[in-house]
């Protein structure tokens, strides 16, 4: 009785899904086909294979092995991939404050009654244009240590030369102050769009009852923009833990593993030390941060939306 | 007081434009200057020569690099289009089982940083036997999650009555998205066809990946070799003007198109 039962409704099931395939636009089926592909191939085969990659031994040329948990705890133990956390941790601290008063202080001076505003927007939106590579390799030679410009303004004004990208207490800096360079014009628009969009009348109001301009912009402009501020804060956070072509190029990680990125250190297990498993699960527990830190940060944007 | 803070702001703005100007000024000034004058915050010099655009071009194979990144980087970003707006078309005016599962997994792979999956496709690569070739550059970047949101939305925005008296005209669904839609679209084809090309132009740690044979490098990886390999050596002119042509396509383009590569970045890249 039973099995007669489930068939049947099995079977009700299989003529509702029929009913619904021949009312549907057939051509929709073809038109995703080669979104639902890529999806296979390139996403969802990947993700499958370096869950897989996690748990086993492999350099490419031999045949896999399995590994059970040893790649975890060899992250746990590995104080060469907390350095490189560390490190992006550092470079956040410095990368995130900076890029936020600035863009902020120039949003707020391009908003007001300017000339030329779109030939400033236009600089300094220019270097976030430009491939990563000219922007490292440019830099590289502006914090260059004897011929640098850096250096040579230092010395011009009577000061000491600086080591930018050799001394490993400040190489990393140097690099997170070229980051904010490279994109702080991006911001300064989310800031502009920002602050075009806070009504008026606020402000009127604001004055009326004797506010000063500091104190609205303290009270009134602040508190209205801070959704674009998490936003900022979101973002430059995603792009610091994808940190990779900056240290490539300039350092190499060094000096003394003071500017290796995660990123880097996964590019190093995997085509240098030919360490694919051990790669993959760096990769995972890179995904796992950026994934707390938006989930974090999402969080306390739904909380203080002052809309 | 009023005046002051005008010329004050004036004054910031004006220090902070010379900070992003100026580095893109002395590169170029670099890369025509003899080794011994780089070191100089002057921008100028009397000896002024191509030598260092002449060693790039007799050390690497840099036109070739040229001729790969612009192929790759047009091909993938007609495809994205053309892709990613069939997908946005379907998700948003056509009815089919599935539709709303598929679109909860474009939002869902959205949130996946690509360096997870850096590992498998790499080897998924090799195993398709598609290392240096245009294939590894092109294929996987043939649609983007992006591009099928922002055209989804756009065309849910359409009015209905577009469809319905196209359909009676007999035109087909294909009709209506490329002959229709598209002309209808064009903020949105800029949006994504900019971000899409300026993202692909510009990547790096993919094609370092999957490309070892010179003569396939994209532009900006093979310059990035040049300079970091030790193929430059000390010529630090040569690295300047190799880093000038990585950037001058991508500088002339924003000095005509600034207002739409403004708000095409900064668009795709808060929905990004």
């Amino acid at each position: 009785m039973k099995e007669a039962a489930v068939e049947e409704r099995q079977q009700s099931c299989f003529a509702k899904l029929k009913r619904e395939f021949r009312s549907s636009d057939k051509v929709g089926y073809i038109m995703v086909l080669p979104y639902v592909l890529h999806f296979l191939i390139f996403i969802a085969y990947p993700l499958v294979f370096a869950f897989i990659l996690v748990f086993c031994k492999w350099d490419i040329v031999s045949p896999m092995e399995f590994a059970g948990l040893r790649n975890i705890e060899r992250l746990m133990r590995d104080t060469t991939f907390w350095t490189a956390v560390t490190n992006t941790l550092r470079f956040l601290a410095l990368h995130i404050p900076l890029q936020i008063v600035l863009a902020l202080l120039i949003a707020v001076v391009l908003n007001g009654p300017i000339k030329l505003r779109s030939f400033f927007r236009g600089a300094f939106f220019l270097p976030f244009v430009i491939s990563g590579a000219v922007v490292t390799i440019l830099w590289q030679q502006l914090y260059s240590t004897d011929a640098g410009v850096f250096n040579l303004v230092l010395t011009k004004l009577g000061a000491n030369p600086v080591p930018w990208l050799t001394d490993p207490s400040i190489a990393i800096y140097s690099i997170a102050v070229m980051a904010t360079w490279k994109n702080i014009g991006f911001y300064i628009i989310l800031f502009l769009a920002g602050l075009q969009n806070v009504p008026r009348e606020l402000y009127e109001a604001a004055s009326i009852d004797g506010a000063d301009k500091s104190t609205q912009f303290w009270k009134i402009t602040l508190p209205l923009l801070s959704p674009i501020t998490l936003l900022v804060v979101m973002l430059s956070t995603i792009g610091g833990f994808g940190l990779f072509i900056e240290p490539f190029v300039m350092t190499g990680g060094g000096p003394a593993e003071s500017t290796l990125s995660v990123v880097l250190y996964l590019y190093k297990n995997a085509f240098q030390f030919l360490r694919m498993g051990y790669a993959a699960t760096i990769g995972f527990a890179l995904a796992l941060m950026i994934f707390v830190v938006t989930l974090v940060q999402r969080k306390l944007l739904d909380v203080e939306q002052p809309y | 007081m009023r005046a002051m803070k005008k010329i004050l702001g004036y004054i910031v703005l004006a220090a902070a434009a010379l900070t992003f100007i100026y580095p893109f000024l002395w590169m170029i000034s670099a890369s025509l200057k003899p080794e011994n004058e780089i070191g100089s915050l002057n921008l100028l010099s009397e000896n002024f020569s191509l030598k260092g655009y002449l060693a790039v071009f007799t050390q690497i194979p840099i036109a070739r690099a040229l001729l790969n990144s612009i192929f790759v980087s047009t091909v993938s970003t007609a495809c994205v289009l053309v892709f990613s707006s069939m997908v946005g078309y379907a998700l948003a005016r056509l009815r089919f089982i599935g539709r709303d599962t598929i679109f909860n997994v474009v939002l869902l792979t959205m949130m996946i940083p690509g360096q997870l999956t850096l590992i498998p496709m790499y080897v998924l690569i090799v195993r398709l036997g598609w290392a240096d070739t245009y294939k590894a550059l092109i294929v996987p970047a043939m649609i983007s999650n992006m591009g099928i949101i922002i055209f989804r939305q756009f065309f849910r925005s359409l009015p209905q009555e577009l469809v319905d008296a196209a359909r009676i005209d007999g035109c087909s669904d294909y009709g209506i998205l490329f002959g229709i839609f598209w002309p209808l679209s064009k903020p949105s084809l800029i949006t994504v066809g900019i971000t899409t090309f300026i993202g692909s132009w510009n990547e790096v740690l993919w094609p370092l990946i999957v490309i070892r044979k010179w003569d396939m490098m994209t532009m900006p990886q093979m310059v990035t070799l040049f300079s970091v390999g030790g193929l430059a050596g000390a010529q630090v002119a040569a690295q300047m003007a190799a880093a000038t042509m990585l950037a001058l396509p991508v500088v002339i383009a924003y000095l005509f198109f600034q207002n739409y590569f403004i708000e095409s970045l900064a668009l795709s890249g808060i929905k990004g």
